[in-house]
């Protein structure tokens, strides 16, 4: 029985010994098999019992079961140490720089005066008004004779336009659209629209292109006064160019509004103080306007004794270049893609 | 309209200086451009007294000076010899810029340091009668009493302000300085102090001549003919003052007669021309050019006329281009000694036309183009006859004066509801009749009627909105608020035509272009090429060549953006257009009716994606850009059918499709063709360009959902073998066809050439879905149906199954 007994307290030690230096999964596996497995050394040292006399067995039995047990914590122990030192590898190997840039999705640009454009249009439309359009060819009757501007009248000087023949031109601004406008609704009430799109004249420098957008607004109501322009267009100012934006009315002259105005807003750059965009003036002039002339309403249908209106309209370049601080209109044309990628 | 304050405080009343003065303008609804100053000059140029004189210690010639200012003594070197101990001179110090364009710096005459210059009167550009009588050929002596240390210009009370107006069309009235000087007052409240002369109905006290007898052909182009005979003229150069107001007015002085017809056009706004009566033979005709008819003006150019432009004859020979320009021979000389000085009233159109034709710019056109009052004919003459004996230039004699057909009074009813109504805020009676009296309108108030009589200079004051104008301006535009519009609520939203539009171009960006920009206005050549030169618009007047025609195809101005592009070493391009062609869709010019425009989307797109670490770049080619016309469809719910392109000489005959909705064809997508390709910058570039309304009559904007299959479906791969012309779309449709309802999608993953398949085939190989909308497929189900598949397609297109 002391030799049964010294067996197993050498195997044991043996055997720890040998998980202590085994590093694998399997290889500690294996050793489990060889000493605890069936036929394992451990449970050969077990079969010996039968030899010893039956009042020692119990007790050899138990110094059995005892390395046994003892040998299974060890192992347990050893392959939760080695699992753990695994992963661990495995982390570490897999370890990322995670500064490298992510995967490429290509983004595209919209071009600034679809994004000003269509800025604008989300403004009025959440103002309850309607987006209407019109010919970029247009006829000298919408262009000009419609809009109270008569052949020979001195006020087409103030515009060099393109023609295509002596009655047909490029449109020179986007007021046609409110005769049309008022052609085709008439005679419902009210006609409450914005109109953007192309305009042409015969200019080209830093601050004119011979083709340019505009943004046409007209509301023709029972009741609508020259206060409601300032409203909406107010309301548009602080929209567009920030929250607490002021507009000013200042007398003006367009011939199909009586009376007219031009509109400034306070400086965005500056906030009124005056700065070098605003020539130290603190506003900035950004839109014409007026009340709709009795002659226009008249040449779009509607009575001027029983409706008034009012109309603007807007340069799109000229809000992109305030809104995003573009010096030269011709880069918008230009389309150099180092430009158009900005935005 | 350049207006000089120091003329305009003759006029009315001024207390504001000139900056506060143009803010007053422009915000009353007269802009002023800008303000310049002439006495900037004169900023450096102080009052000095000489404390001693002495000889040049190197020079005969010269003085030195010491010239106190008060706080300080300069040493100053000076060439004159009219000075004399205790004079007061004008000192510019250094730094000064002179109204002549001198700049003086401290610097050493002869050896001696001169800290400064003594200014002539000539040099600071002054009267000569500003000084005392030895400044005459030398140093500008002032008065003994003049203020040591204080700047000329403020001692010689100089203001030489100019105050440039840019003026909208509907205020030609202040193409005049009394005009102006009204608005300023209207604007101010300031008193008007103007002389009899302003008032129109003010005639001059001359008899009218028997013997000048004046023709008007033509009464609906000359309202009114009146002229003024002088005798004794004497030509000579006019004075000072006159020649100052002048200059500042942008106008040339030339000599006294012309000086005087100039200076009461600027202060009147009566335009005047005076003739050389010696050359005048008969009567004076206002008629019609003859055709060929041939008129030598004053600037020395022989002019053809035609029957469009206004002539001033006399019995035998054309005088001048009425109201345009004089002509050379009936000029005023130094030798003149008998004139008719010219006030006529001339209708704009033909004024107009006569300046377009000739390509001529005058003082006077510009006014009678805008609109000259027609009442003002005889009040000019009445002041040039003044002038002209105050400045001892001639003596008038007699008038004529032949009328027309002259506009009748204009009076205007309005009222304080209707104003108030219009502008939004209260208005009463006492505010309108503030307004009347400041504007100088005579009215009568009858009930709450305002019967205002507008004054015949006011030729933009028409109807009742125009005076509501005129009262906004003179009570501020800063009274109105701002107020939210009464009445009902509206609904603000895209139609869906505008919505697919939008949505169109957040696509395509989403794909990764960018958006550009392009003129509508193209070369006719480059149009013409990609587009229809049947259907180009040209223009009569474009700014330049190479923006000729509108264009019928979106591609010549992105290729125009492409080589700009490359050519700045941007070379790896994908961009896009939205916008309108226009088709003349009509056989006629010039076109009885407007084009079609018609919307179009057009891509290009050269080089290759951005470089990155994890994947390889991928060329920007016919595949590329099909995809993005295919992600374009798939996002728009509409589905496309490529086919080989026919008829696109532009485009690679081999890597081209046309593109059809249907059985319409609705763009072409392609590599352009090398040949083309050579022209410009980018070696391979890919084009599209489709109409958009077909797309979005077609296009699937209701959506309906299924649900989610309830079944699993069944995965197959299969490759077949097929000669290489059969085009891929064909294989697959056959597939689908063969799969029955089964077969969910066929999807091409790999296409294959190169061994072990035959030369003249490739192998595609085809993803296959299965699936069952009422059951679990089972493996013999699918695979019956893939060796359907498999035989079917072996015996369509001669194709072998390619075996994994």
């Amino acid at each position: 029985m002391v030799r049964l007994q010294e067996e197993v307290r050498r195997l044991e030690a043996e055997t720890l010994a040998l998980l202590a230096k085994t590093d694998t999964l399997d290889g500690i596996r294996d050793l489990k098999v060889k000493v605890l497995g069936k036929k394992g050394t451990l449970t050969a040292l077990l079969r010996q019992m039968g030899s010893l006399p039956p009042q020692e067995r119990p007790l050899m039995g138990q110094i059995v079961n005892e390395a046994r047990n003892k040998l299974e914590q060890a192992w347990n122990e050893r392959e939760r140490l080695l699992e753990e030192r695994i992963l661990q590898e495995r982390l570490e190997g897999e370890r990322v720089d995670v500064t490298l840039p992510g995967f490429r999705f290509p983004e595209g640009h919209l071009h600034p005066l679809s994004q000003i454009i269509e800025e604008i249009e989300d403004i009025f439309l959440g103002m309850g008004f309607e987006i209407a359009e019109g010919p970029e060819i247009e006829t000298d009757y919408y262009n000009f004779e419609a809009l109270n501007l008569p052949k020979e009248h001195p006020a087409r000087d103030m515009q060099d336009s393109f023609y295509i023949s002596e009655e047909i031109l490029l449109r020179s601004q986007t007021s046609p659209v409110q005769i049309r406008t008022m052609e085709r609704q008439h005679p419902r009430l009210p006609v409450k629209i914005i109109a953007p799109g192309k305009v042409y004249r015969k200019d080209d420098d830093a601050t004119h292109s011979p083709m340019f957008h505009q943004v046409e607004g007209l509301f023709v109501d029972r009741g609508i006064r020259m206060s409601d322009l300032k409203g909406v267009l107010l309301n548009f100012s602080r929209q567009m160019f920030g929250a607490d934006r002021e507009i000013r009315l200042r007398p003006s002259f367009f011939p199909f509004t009586e009376p007219s105005a031009e509109v400034d807003v306070s400086c965005m750059l500056c906030g009124g103080a005056g700065c070098r965009v605003c020539k130290g003036t603190g506003w900035l002039e950004i839109l014409g306007s007026g009340m709709v002339h009795p002659k226009v309403l008249a040449m779009g249908g509607y009575d001027p004794r029983e409706v008034t209106g009012f109309a603007f309209g807007m340069g799109a370049e000229r809000v992109a270049m305030l809104k995003y601080g573009i010096e030269d209109m011709r880069l918008m044309f230009d389309n150099d893609l180092r430009f158009l990628r900005q935005f | 309209m350049k207006v000089s304050l120091e003329w305009l405080r003759e006029l009315v009343e001024v207390r504001q200086d000139a900056a506060d003065l143009a803010d007053t303008l422009t915000n009353g609804g007269i802009e002023v451009g800008s303000v310049d100053d002439l006495n900037a000059g004169l900023a450096q140029v102080v009052i000095g007294v000489i404390q001693q004189l002495d000889r040049h210690p190197n020079s005969e010639k010269l003085w030195l000076c010491l010239v106190n200012t008060g706080e300080k003594s300069f040493s100053v070197v000076t060439g004159a010899g009219n000075l004399r101990k205790g004079d007061k001179v004008p000192l510019a110090l250094p730094g000064a810029e002179l109204p002549n364009g001198v700049s003086i710096q401290a610097s050493k005459l002869r050896g001696v340091l001169s800290e400064g210059m003594l200014c002539s009167a000539e040099e600071l550009l002054l009267e000569t009668t500003v000084g005392a009588k030895r400044s005459a050929g030398g140093i500008l002596i002032l008065a003994p009493e003049a203020p040591v240390g204080e700047k000329l210009a403020a001692y010689l009370g100089l203001d030489h302000h100019v105050l440039d107006l840019e003026l909208y069309p509907n205020r030609p009235d202040c193409l005049a300085m009394v005009n102006v000087a009204r608005e300023v007052s209207s604007l101010t409240g300031e008193k008007t102090h103007l002389p009899k002369w302003a008032d129109t109905t003010q005639l001059p006290r001359l008899p009218f001549s028997e013997d000048i007898r004046v023709v008007i052909d033509e009464p609906d182009l000359c309202r009114r003919y009146a002229g003024l005979l002088v005798d004794d003229v004497k030509i000579a150069p006019s004075p000072d003052w006159m020649r100052r107001r002048l200059s500042a007015a942008g106008v040339r002085p030339i000599n006294n007669i012309v000086d005087i017809t100039n200076y009461v056009m600027l202060e009147l706004g009566q335009p005047l021309h005076a003739f050389d009566w010696e050359t005048i033979e008969g009567a004076v005709h206002v008629r019609r050019a003859q055709a060929g008819e041939k008129l030598v003006t004053l600037d020395k150019a022989e002019r053809s006329l035609d029957p469009d432009m206004l002539l001033i004859a006399d019995d035998r020979k054309a005088l001048g281009l009425a109201g345009v320009m004089g002509g050379l021979e009936s000029e005023v000389t130094a030798k003149t000694r008998k004139i008719l000085v010219e006030s006529a009233h001339f209708a704009p159109v033909s004024i107009r036309r006569t300046g377009r034709r000739l390509g001529l710019r005058s003082e006077a056109a510009n006014r009678f183009e805008k609109g000259v009052n027609p009442y003002g004919c005889l009040a000019a003459l009445g002041r040039v006859s003044e002038l002209l004996v105050r400045l001892g230039a001639g003596q008038p004699l007699a008038l004529v004066d032949e009328v027309g057909r002259l506009p009748g009074p204009r009076q205007v009813i309005f009222t304080a509801r209707r104003t108030a109504e219009v502008l939004g805020f209260a208005v009463s009676e006492r505010d309108l009749r503030l307004v009347l009296d400041r504007l100088g309108f005579p009215f009568k108030l009858e009930g709450d009627e305002f019967r205002v009589e507008i004054p015949s200079y006011r030729m933009d004051l028409e109807i009742e909105e125009d005076i509501i104008e005129e009262a906004a301006r003179l009570l501020g535009y800063g009274r109105i608020s701002a107020t939210q519009p009464r009445g009902g609520q509206t609904e603000g939203r895209r139609t869906e035509q505008q919505e697919f539009r939008r949505r169109l171009r957040h696509v395509l960006v989403g794909a990764g272009m960018d958006e550009v920009t392009t003129y509508s206005f193209v070369r006719a050549e480059a149009d013409a090429a990609w587009g229809s030169a049947e259907d180009a618009v040209a223009l009569l007047n474009p700014l330049r060549e190479e923006q000729g025609v509108m264009r019928t195809s979106l591609i010549p101005g992105l290729l125009e953006v492409a080589n700009r592009n490359v050519s700045r070493h941007n070379l790896d391009v994908s961009v896009f257009e939205i916008g309108n062609v226009y088709l003349a869709d009509q056989p006629d010019r010039p076109l009885r009716r407007l084009p079609r425009e018609s919307l179009r989307v057009a891509g290009l797109a050269a080089g290759k994606s951005k470089r990155h670490w994890l994947t390889s770049p991928y060329v920007h080619d016919f595949f590329y850009l099909k995809g993005i016309v295919e992600k374009m469809a798939r996002e728009l719910r509409l589905s496309f059918v490529f086919r080989p392109a026919r008829d696109e000489p532009l485009l690679h005959p081999g890597r081209s499709a046309d593109i059809y909705l249907g059985e319409t064809k609705v763009g072409v997508l392609g590599e352009i063709h090398p040949a083309v390709a050579k022209e410009w910058a980018p070696e391979r570039g890919v084009v599209f360009e489709l109409e958009v309304d077909p797309l979005f009559r077609q296009a699937g904007m209701r959506l309906k959902a299924r649900s989610v299959p309830r079944y699993p479906g069944v995965q197959r791969d299969l490759a077949v073998v097929v000669p290489r012309e059969v085009p891929a779309v064909k294989v697959r449709e056959r597939i689908l066809e063969l799969g029955g309802e089964l077969l969910q999608e066929a999807e091409i993953f790999d296409v294959y050439t190169g061994q072990p398949i035959p030369e003249d085939h490739r192998s595609l190989a085809f993803s296959l879905h299965y699936l069952s909308p009422e059951r679990t497929l089972t493996d013999e189900e699918v695979n019956a149906l893939n060796v359907r598949i498999i035989e079917g397609i072996q015996q369509d297109f001669d194709a072998e199954w390619r075996k994994e």
